[in-house]
C-alpha cells in the first residue's frame, strides 16, 4: 500500500472524524441526562437531582466545546481533501450540513446559553424548557448528519445531469428509509453511551466511598435507562442489518467474512480473514446460522464477495473485525445493565464490588461501540465515497500531494493530542472531583464561551 | 463562462456569503488585532486587560467563518472545493491558529510557570490567522488555474510575493482595528497604549496596502481587474473614501475621541472591501468562476433559502445582543 493522496486522505479523515464524533455522541446522552433530571427535580423538589444536574452540566458544557471545534474542522475537510465529491455532491450535502449548522447555531445562540448561565435569571419551567430545547436540538444535529451519511449510503432522490448531482426530492433524501432507521440506531448508541458513562460514574464514587447518595442516583438511573433501551438497539441494529443486506451486499458479506457464494450459508462466529487467499483462517463457524441471520431461514442462498467483481470488493478484516467488537459491546452492555437491575432488585447493588468495577470498567463500551459501528458502516461502503455514485479515489481534490496531506495529517495529530487531551483531562477532573454543594457565578462568558463555565467551576474561582 | 445571468437566489446567497465575510473580517479582524498587538508588549496588566476586551466576543465571532465555509459548501460548491484546493496549506495554518488562539486563551489563566507559552501560541496563532487571510485575498487577485470545477496548480501557488505583502497587509489591518478596539473598550494606561500605536499602524496599512493597490494596478496579473476599474469608475470613489477613512482614523486618535477610531478603520476596511468586490464582480474566483457558473442548483438554493431566512436574522440578533449585554468599558476580572 503506498502512501498516496488519497489513502493519507481518508487517514485523516478517520481520525478527525474519530475524535470528534465521541464529544457529539456524549453531548446528545448528557442533553437527555440533564433535560430529564431538572424535570424531575422541577416535579419533585428534590435537591439531590439538582447537585446531580449542577455536576454534569459543566461536563456537558466541556464536551459540547470539543464537539464544536472539531466539528469547525470537518467542515472544512470535504472542501480541501475530497474537492470533487463537494463539487459533485454539494448540491445535496451541502444543504444538509447546512441545516446542521443552522441548527447547532440556533441551539447554541438560544437555549444552551439559558442552560449554562441563566439558572437565576429566568423562571423555573423555562429553564426546563431550554434544556428541552438543547436536548431536542442536539437531536436534530445528529439528524442531518445522518441524513447526509444514509445518503451517501444509499443515494436516493437525485438525478444525474451532465456528470453533476441534482436533487429532485427531499422528502426522499432527508427522510428516505435507510435515514428513518439509521439516525435512531445512531440516536440510542447516543443515549446508551451516556447511560454506561453515568453509571461508571456513579460506580466509581460507590467504590471510592464518596458521593453516595449522587453515586447511587447516577447507577440506578443509567444501569435502568441502559436496560430499557438496549433490547431496543438490538432491534434497530437488525434492522440496520437489513438495510445492509438489501442495499450493500458487499458489505454485508464483508462483514460476515463470506468468500464463497453458499447455499445454506454457515456463519462465521470468529476468524482472522485472509484478504489475499479470500479464506478464513482459525475460523469457528456455525453451518447454517448464516442463511437465519441474513433471511431468516436455515435453507437460504446467501452471497458471497466471489459474486462481485474485485474492484467493487470493500475490505474485509476491519468490517469483519469492527462489527464484532461493536456486537461485543451491546452484549456487555446487555449483561452490566440486566445483572445490575437484578442485584439492585435483590437489594445488593451497592455492597456488590466485584459488580461495581465491572460498572466501572465498562464505561468506554459505547465510545467503542460507536467508533466501531462507524468503522463497519464506513469502511464496509468502500470503494464507494458515495455508494454506486462515486467511488473515493475518484473523489479526492485533484491538486493534492502526498506531501501536502503527510504535513496536514501529522499536524493534526499533534494539535489534536494536545487539544483533544486538554478536554479529556477537563472532563476527568471534573468527574473525578464529584458533586458539589454550591456553585459560582460566572462573568465575561456567553452560550459560545462553554469552556469557560467548566473552567470556572473546575477551579472552584480560585485563580 | 460570463455569459449567463445569476439567478435571484443565486444573487442571493451570493449576497449573504459577501456580506458574512465582511462581518467575519470587522468582528474576528479586532480580535486578531488584539492577539497581534498582545505579543508586541510584555507589560502583563497590558496583556490581562487586553484579554479581558476580546474575552464575551472573540469565538462568537469565529462563528461567521462556520456560516461562510457552509454557505459556501452548499450554495456555491465550486467555489468551496477549489478555494480550499488552492488554499490547503493556508486553512490547515488558519485552522490550527484558530484552535491554538482558543488554548491558550482558556489555559494562560491556569498556568504561571507555562504562561509564556501559551502567550505565545495567542499571539502567534493570531498573526499566522491574519496573515494567511491577507495573501488568499492577494492570491485570489492574482487568479487561480482552474480546470473542470477544481483548482490546477501548486501547493505554494499562493505563496507568491504580492500575497506576501496582502498577507502583512491584512496583519497590520487587524491590528489597526485591534487598536481601536482596546481604545473603545479599555482606560487608563492601557488607552494611551493603544493611541499611541494607531498612527503608526494606520501609516503601515497605508504603505502596505498601498503599494498592494498600486502593483494590482500596474502588473499584469490583475488586467481584468485594472479593467473592472476602468469600466467602472465610480469604484475610484470607494479608493477615495478608504483613503479618506485612514486619514480619519489617524485624526480621531489625535483627538482622543474613543469609539471614532475603530469606527473610522471599520469604515475603511468596508470600502477597501467595495473595492475588491467592484475589481473582482462578476467572479467569485477570479478570474475563472462566476457566481453563476458555481452556484449550485435552484432546487438546493431554495431548499437552504426556508432555513436561511430564519436562522439569519437569529444570528444577527444574537450577535448584536451580546455586544450589547457586554456593552461599554470592559470589566476587569475575566478569572
Amino acid at each position: 500500500m503506498d502512501l498516496d493522496p488519497v489513502l493519507l486522505s481518508r487517514i485523516q479523515f478517520g481520525f478527525l472524524i474519530s475524535f470528534h464524533i465521541i464529544f457529539p455522541a456524549f453531548t446528545i446522552g448528557l442533553a437527555a441526562w440533564l433535560a430529564t433530571i431538572e424535570g424531575a427535580r422541577l416535579a419533585t423538589g428534590n435537591a439531590l437531582y439538582r447537585r446531580v444536574f449542577d455536576f454534569w452540566l459543566p461536563i456537558f458544557a466541556v464536551s459540547f466545546g470539543m464537539g464544536v471545534v472539531t466539528g469547525i474542522v470537518m467542515a472544512f475537510q470535504f472542501g480541501t481533501n475530497w474537492g470533487v465529491l463537494s463539487v459533485k455532491t454539494g448540491a445535496i450535502q451541502g444543504p444538509l450540513l447546512g441545516y446542521e449548522g443552522f441548527t447547532a447555531f440556533m441551539l447554541e445562540a438560544t437555549f444552551f446559553g439559558v442552560m449554562l448561565l441563566g439558572r437565576d435569571r429566568v423562571s423555573p419551567r423555562f429553564y426546563f424548557f431550554s434544556c428541552c430545547m438543547v436536548s431536542l436540538g442536539t437531536m436534530f444535529s445528529s439528524f442531518w448528519i445522518l441524513a447526509n451519511n444514509s445518503w451517501m449510503q444509499v443515494p436516493l432522490g437525485h438525478t444525474v445531469v451532465d456528470g453533476k448531482i441534482i436533487p429532485t426530492d427531499w422528502m426522499q433524501i432527508v427522510l428516505g428509509p435507510v435515514q428513518m432507521v439509521r439516525w435512531p440506531h445512531m440516536l440510542l448508541a447516543a443515549l446508551l453511551t451516556t447511560a454506561m458513562c453515568v453509571s461508571a460514574t456513579g460506580a466509581w464514587y460507590l467504590l471510592r466511598r464518596v458521593h453516595f447518595d449522587e453515586g447511587r442516583m447516577m447507577l440506578h438511573w443509567g444501569l435502568g435507562l441502559a436496560a430499557v433501551l438496549i433490547p431496543v438497539q438490538l432491534f434497530f441494529g437488525h434492522l440496520t442489518g437489513e438495510y445492509v443486506l438489501k442495499h450493500q451486499p458487499a458489505k454485508f458479506a464483508a462483514i460476515e467474512a463470506r468468500w464463497k457464494n453458499e447455499q445454506p450459508a454457515s456463519e462465521v462466529l470468529i476468524a482472522i480473514p485472509d484478504e489475499a487467499n479470500e479464506r478464513n483462517l482459525y475460523a469457528v463457524t456455525v453451518p447454517k446460522l448464516g442463511s437465519f441471520i441474513a433471511s431468516g431461514n436455515f435453507t437460504s442462498a446467501e452471497r458471497g464477495l466471489e459474486s462481485f467483481p474485485r474492484e467493487d470488493r470493500p475490505p474485509v478484516l476491519i468490517p469483519f473485525f469492527a462489527f464484532r467488537l461493536m456486537v461485543g459491546m451491546g452484549l456487555v452492555m446487555l449483561a452490566v445493565s440486566w445483572l445490575g437491575n437484578f442485584l439492585r432488585w435483590r437489594g445488593r447493588l451497592a455492597s456488590s464490588r466485584w459488580f461495581l468495577w465491572g460498572t466501572f470498567l465498562s464505561f468506554p463500551s459505547g465510545f467503542v461501540a460507536i467508533l466501531t459501528g462507524w468503522y463497519t458502516a464506513e469502511i464496509g461502503r468502500q470503494p464507494w465515497v458515495v455508494y454506486g455514485l462515486l467511488r473515493t479515489r475518484d473523489a479526492v481534490t485533484p491538486s493534492l500531494t502526498t506531501s501536502d496531506v503527510l504535513t496536514s495529517l501529522i499536524l493534526y495529530v499533534v494539535v489534536y493530542w494536545l487539544f483533544v487531551a486538554f478536554g479529556i483531562h477537563c472532563i476527568y477532573k471534573l468527574l473525578r472531583e464529584g458533586p458539589r454543594a454550591r456553585t459560582e457565578a460566572t462573568a465575561n462568558v456567553t452560550g459560545s464561551r462553554p469552556l469557560a463555565v467548566a473552567a470556572r467551576t473546575d477551579t472552584g474561582g480560585t485563580a | 463562462m460570463t455569459g449567463a445571468a445569476p439567478s435571484g437566489l443565486a444573487l442571493f446567497w451570493a449576497a449573504v456569503i459577501a456580506l458574512s465575510i465582511l462581518v467575519y473580517v470587522i468582528l474576528d479582524g479586532f480580535d486578531l488585532g488584539v492577539g497581534i498587538l498582545f505579543g508586541t508588549t510584555r507589560e502583563q496588566n497590558h496583556r490581562l486587560h487586553m484579554m479581558d476586551t476580546i474575552a464575551p466576543f472573540w469565538d462568537g465571532n469565529e462563528t461567521w467563518l462556520v456560516i461562510i465555509g457552509a454557505g459556501l459548501f452548499a450554495t456555491f460548491p465550486v467555489v468551496y472545493a477549489v478555494f480550499l484546493g488552492a488554499f490547503y496549506l493556508p486553512v490547515l495554518l488558519l485552522l490550527i491558529g484558530l484552535i491554538f488562539r482558543g488554548i491558550a486563551f482558556e489555559f494562560r489563566y491556569r498556568s504561571v510557570k507555562t504562561r509564556w507559552l501559551w502567550d505565545l501560541g495567542f499571539s502567534l496563532g493570531s498573526t499566522v490567522v491574519a496573515f494567511v487571510q491577507g495573501s488568499a485575498v492577494g492570491a485570489l487577485m492574482r487568479g487561480l488555474p482552474v480546470a473542470q470545477g477544481q483548482f490546477a496548480g501548486t501547493s505554494f501557488e499562493w505563496l507568491h510575493p504580492f500575497s506576501v505583502l496582502t498577507g502583512v497587509g491584512l496583519v497590520f489591518g487587524y491590528a489597526l482595528l485591534g487598536a481601536g478596539w482596546i481604545v473603545l473598550k479599555s482606560e487608563g494606561d492601557l488607552r494611551d497604549w493603544a493611541y499611541r500605536r494607531i498612527p503608526w499602524l494606520a501609516a503601515a496599512v497605508f504603505g502596505v496596502l498601498g503599494l498592494a493597490f498600486a502593483v494590482s494596478l500596474s502588473v499584469d496579473a490583475g488586467a481584468i481587474a485594472q479593467g473592472h476599474l476602468k469600466d467602472r469608475p465610480w469604484g475610484w470613489a470607494l479608493v477615495a473614501l478608504a483613503i479618506a477613512s485612514l486619514t480619519g482614523v489617524v485624526a480621531a486618535a489625535r483627538a482622543r475621541r474613543d469609539g471614532l477610531a475603530y469606527a473610522l478603520t471599520v469604515a475603511f476596511i468596508g470600502a477597501s472591501y467595495l473595492t475588491l468586490g467592484t475589481m473582482f464582480w462578476p467572479y467569485m474566483v477570479p478570474y475563472e468562476v462566476t457566481v453563476a457558473s458555481a452556484a449550485a442548483p435552484e432546487e438546493s438554493l431554495r431548499f437552504l433559502f426556508y432555513g436561511g431566512v430564519v436562522v439569519l436574522p437569529v444570528i444577527a440578533a444574537y450577535t448584536i445582543g451580546v455586544y450589547w449585554v457586554f456593552r461599554g468599558k470592559a470589566r476587569s476580572g475575566y478569572r
